[in-house]
């Protein structure tokens, strides 16, 4: 007898990938060593910008174990990285699109642009004759600053010779205008979403080999998203054919965008791997990394905030600059756009809203998504403006937004996106209870005692995950489709081996894809493997990001599952001579209404494969089936954060004390995952507001180039988190009712954290606050405020 | 100019000759293939690298493999059991989630390890401080830090399993 299982889905089950990295036999990029192995090295500009006058390599080719040398002279006739976003201008032009060599051509344009290739038997073997590459440089002056860049008398490129790579707007502007003639009160903010380097743990690496038998193509990479990777190599760069490459992402130590990309390392080494005729491997070295990997944020930003005089938001006007950096990086140019301004209404009513977003070219690193990718910015924005207002009208700042909330759905924003789904004031109620703000005014006081100001600050964000519904990108410029493929290999045993577009580099899909096949099929998680990451295992795939594995990859699968249970049907109704219709699955077993004549899964899998007695006349032999899903709409992820903190008004230090967080993401699957993706999330976003910040001087030396300079969190800047997941409102339009978790905290909390700052600096008469707010920072703040 | 050394790496007498300048990470890596143990960096900021030398937890990175000439190493694959079991240390990052892309583990778990071994019963603030030379830019810490405080507690197994949705 079957007893009823209990349900996977819901549950925190231990994850099946944490033996392997547990134990040290993980397989990351680096850790392939490939017969006949060679290493590349690559020679960087020292310079911001510069022109090259000369390569000089004929020293560096004499010294022992060097196997090539390459420079864009070998690489003629090779396309440029493609953008995979065309936005277009308020004119109506498009984006300005410069080449972006695989090495460079003529000139550089940031430091840490690749000139050279050096392949040699060993690193240290390439890394000398590098040494001895002589690059003849015309040093030119250096486009740095993100909010002066547009004018200034140096080009980065010659097609955009005022630096502006577009000016872009979304929403009613004579609306907005309208609005602000109106208004009883006007907020007005300028604020710096600062520039962040986002630092995967595992550095970038690449290891590419040819083989001549079939000449074809192996890249074993760190990568977020393998299927695109090969296509934007072979049909837009190198001209191979796209079925001779294999691109396998492997064990892959995060990503948080900046493993998105098609970046120039990995395609030289494909290319170059046939000319050498042996495998190459790359691994970036940290420093390579804070140069190169593509950074995240940057904008300049004026915001303006009407409302009436009960405090109703009646329009926000919105001006930003975005650094686009030297070269557009393959999704940099729909971040600032069509991931930012679109969620300017964050969990508002707000009727109307306008946005100018000017993109700009600089010489620094590319800036493309990172953790959260324009909402993050979007959600500083509105609710530091939102809490500014509060403070000028001498609102309680929660009480502003819950006049202002959302409360009937489907609500359609001014700015283009339907919310399905949310509710706002449940989230906030919620976090006020976990975070006991019931209890601050006595922590408040001591505080005070011990001469420190604490402050507390809120932040109710929204996002849109999911990406995306492909018609609805595609109208908006996106180049590529963003469904997602699944396939469901049922093996003759009732085993069963799930092939998924989505990748996992942390975020525990070998665990919770299980949990929701083995749920569909009623079978034991161990009977259940999640295969992700290799072209030349799964069908397709459109990778991991924006917080949309489980609610676009995961429906995929859900959908294949079901191809197989109707098949499975059919199979059973031959077996147990019944009528299809008659036939209905439940808990593993296929039985026919009202009876118990039955099949197990088991069974019919083996069936399909031994198809003796099998209705061959009418259905194939095997248990196959994949799927392809395209959402019908952007998830909304939603929750209220509340942050605590303690300012030491000696020294400027900030120290975050308590940090709450409730959020909702429709259905879960598996709690701990996802409260480990919302502690991962918030730590970063802390991260930003007080400690991180990517620095330029203005000849585009990067000051913030390692560990020591550019401040990661570490265990003892961090508290505790108290984060609890809403019992929520699940996503009304995939199966799952599953909404995406993953970048929730890196784009909640920022805002609450520099809330919470300015709430203890209040009383000094501090009122502004950029990120991050370091010790020195807020030092300053207060010595001003006295003087 | 490559230079002879003997040590025991994972309790097994180890004799190679190896340039002078080849760090013990690189000689895990690439002479033993010993992968579990990870480069994350090249300032010994990150401590993805850490393994035991003498009981005592160090930045492979940052040390000559030359300089441990006689001396006893261990790493990852070292303390892990070999009949398909998990140490305490392991078993406890599993069960309270500790870990997420996995490439900062083996570093993060060889310090805490040490760091139970000589604070067995060090407060939360405590095992903050203790693991501040290993960087994880996924868990935020939290669940380390649980990790850590449950296997100092000898509590390594079970916990996890259970748990429901609230």
């Amino acid at each position: 007898m079957n007893a009823v299982r209990t349900p996977l889905i819901g549950r925190s089950v231990e994850r099946k990938e944490d033996y392997r990295f547990l134990t040290g036999v993980g397989q990351y990029t680096d850790d392939i060593v490939l017969p006949g192995q060679s290493y590349g090295y690559f020679v960087r500009s020292p310079h911001a910008h510069a022109r090259i006058r000369s390569i000089d390599t004929a020293a560096a080719r004499g010294v022992p174990g060097v196997l090539a040398i390459f420079t864009s002279a070998d690489l003629a006739g090779i396309g440029g990285l493609p953008c995979g976003w065309l936005i277009k201008s308020i004119d109506g032009s498009p984006m300005k699109e410069p080449k972006h060599p695989v090495l460079a051509e003529g000139t550089v344009r940031h430091v840490g642009d690749q000139v050279a290739l050096v392949v040699a038997d060993s690193v240290a073997q390439a890394k000398a004759a590098a040494a001895l590459i002589e690059v003849d440089y015309e040093v030119l002056p250096a486009v740095v600053d993100t909010a002066s860049a547009a004018g200034n008398a140096t080009a980065v490129h010659e097609q955009a010779p005022d630096n502006v790579c577009y000016t872009w707007s979304i929403g009613d502007e004579s609306a907005v205008n309208a609005a602000f003639a109106r208004a009883a009160h006007v907020t007005k903010l300028n604020l710096i979403n600062n520039r962040l380097i986002p630092n995967a743990l595992e550095p970038r690496a690449a290891n590419a080999a040819h083989s001549p038998a079939d000449d074809s193509y192996t890249l074993y990479v760190t990568s977020q998203n393998p299927h695109v990777e090969r296509l934007l190599m072979t049909a837009f760069v190198l001209g191979l054919p796209e079925h001779k490459v294999r691109v396998v992402a492997p064990d892959v130590g995060g990503g948080f965008g900046s493993k998105i990309y098609l970046y120039a390392e990995e395609t030289a080494l494909v290319w170059a791997s046939k000319r050498v005729g042996r495998p190459i491997k790359w691994t970036a070295e940290r420093s390579e990394s804070f140069l190169t990997d593509a950074h995240g944020r940057d904008h300049v930003s004026t915001a303006e905030l009407a409302l009436d005089a009960d405090g109703h938001f009646l329009a926000l006007r919105v001006r930003t600059t975005a650094n686009m950096g030297a070269y557009l990086s393959t999704f940099a140019s729909c971040i600032p756009t069509i991931l930012y301004a679109t969620l300017l209404a964050g969990q508002y009513a707000t009727p109307n809203i306008h946005c100018t977003v000017q993109a700009v070219f600089t010489n620094t690193a590319p800036v493309d998504a990172y953790r959260g990718a324009g909402r993050p910015e979007a959600t500083y924005l509105v609710e530091r403006i939102v809490e500014r207002a509060a403070r000028e009208l001498g609102i309680e700042p929660t009480e502003l937004r819950r006049r202002n909330f959302i409360r009937k759905f489907p609500h359609a924003s001014p700015v283009g996106l339907t919310y399905d789904t949310g509710d706002y004031e449940a989230t906030l109620n919620r976090v006020l209870d976990l975070a006991d703000v019931a209890g601050y005014p006595a922590r408040k006081q001591a505080s005070a005692a011990k001469g420190l100001l604490r402050g507390i600050g809120y932040s109710c964000y929204i996002e849109a995950c999911g990406l995306a519904p492909s018609n609805i990108a595609g109208a908006l410029g996106a180049r590529a489709g963003l469904f997602e493929a699944g396939e469901v290999r049922v093996h003759p045993t009732g085993k069963v081996t799930v092939f998924t577009g989505s990748h996992s580099h942390g975020q525990g899909h070998e665990t919770t894809f299980a949990q929701v096949v083995a749920d569909r099929l009623g079978i034991a998680l161990e009977d259940v493997d999640i295969q992700h990451g290799d072209t030349g295992k799964v069908l397709f795939g459109m990778g991991t990001y924006g917080s949309r594995s489980l609610a676009v990859g995961g429906t995929a699968i859900v959908k294949a599952v079901d191809k197989i249970i109707a098949k499975g049907k059919k199979i059973a109704a031959h077996l147990l001579e019944a009528s299809d219709a008659d036939v209905e699955f439940e808990h593993g077993e296929f039985r026919i209404a009202g009876t118990d004549r039955r099949k197990t899964f088991a069974e019919i899998a083996l069936t399909a494969y031994v198809p003796h007695n099998y209705p061959l006349g009418k259905l194939e032999p095997g248990l196959n089936e994949n799927a392809f899903y395209d959402p019908t709409n952007f998830t909304y992820p939603a929750g209220s954060y509340v942050c605590e903190v303690e300012v030491d008004p000696q020294t400027g230090t900030v120290r975050v004390d308590r940090f709450s967080a409730s959020d909702d993401f429709g259905n879960v699957v598996n709690p701990m995952i996802v409260e480990g993706q919302v502690h991962g999330g918030i730590a970063q976003g802390i991260g930003q507001a007080l400690l991180e910040g990517c620095r330029y001087n203005e000849d585009g030396q990067l000051l913030t180039g390692s560990f020591t300079d550019y401040a990661l969190p570490r265990a003892d800047d961090l508290p505790g988190f108290n984060v609890e997941l809403a019992p929520g409102t699940p996503c009304t339009h995939n199966p799952l009712g599953v909404k995406g978790c993953g970048e929730a905290g890196a784009i909640g909390s920022p805002p609450a954290v520099i809330n919470a700052v300015l709430d203890a600096l209040a009383p000094l008469g501090v009122t502004d606050m950029d990120m991050p707010a370091t010790p020195h920072r807020v030092w300053e703040a207060i010595r001003r405020s006295k003087s | 100019m490559a230079v002879p050394i003997e040590l025991i790496v994972n309790g097994k007498a180890v004799a190679a000759q190896v340039e002078a300048d080849t760090l013990l990470s690189s000689f895990l890596r690439e002479h033993l293939r010993l992968t579990g143990t990870h480069v994350g960096c090249d300032t010994a900021s990150c401590g993805a690298c850490t393994v035991h030398v003498g009981g005592r937890a160090v930045k492979s990175c940052n040390v000559l493999v030359a300089q441990l000439h006689g001396l006893e190493v261990t790493t990852i694959e070292g303390i892990t059991p070999r009949d398909g079991s998990l140490h305490p240390m392991q078993a406890a990052f599993k069960a309270c989630h500790g870990l997420q892309c996995g490439f900062c583990t083996a570093g993060m778990i060889m310090s805490a390890i040490d760091l139970v071994q000589h604070r067995p019963h060090a407060t939360e603030d405590q095992i903050r401080e203790g693991l501040v030379g290993n960087l994880c830019r996924c868990t935020g810490y939290h669940n380390i830090v649980k990790a850590v405080a449950m296997a100092a507690n000898g509590m390594g197994q079970g916990h996890g399993q259970s748990r429901q949705t609230p």
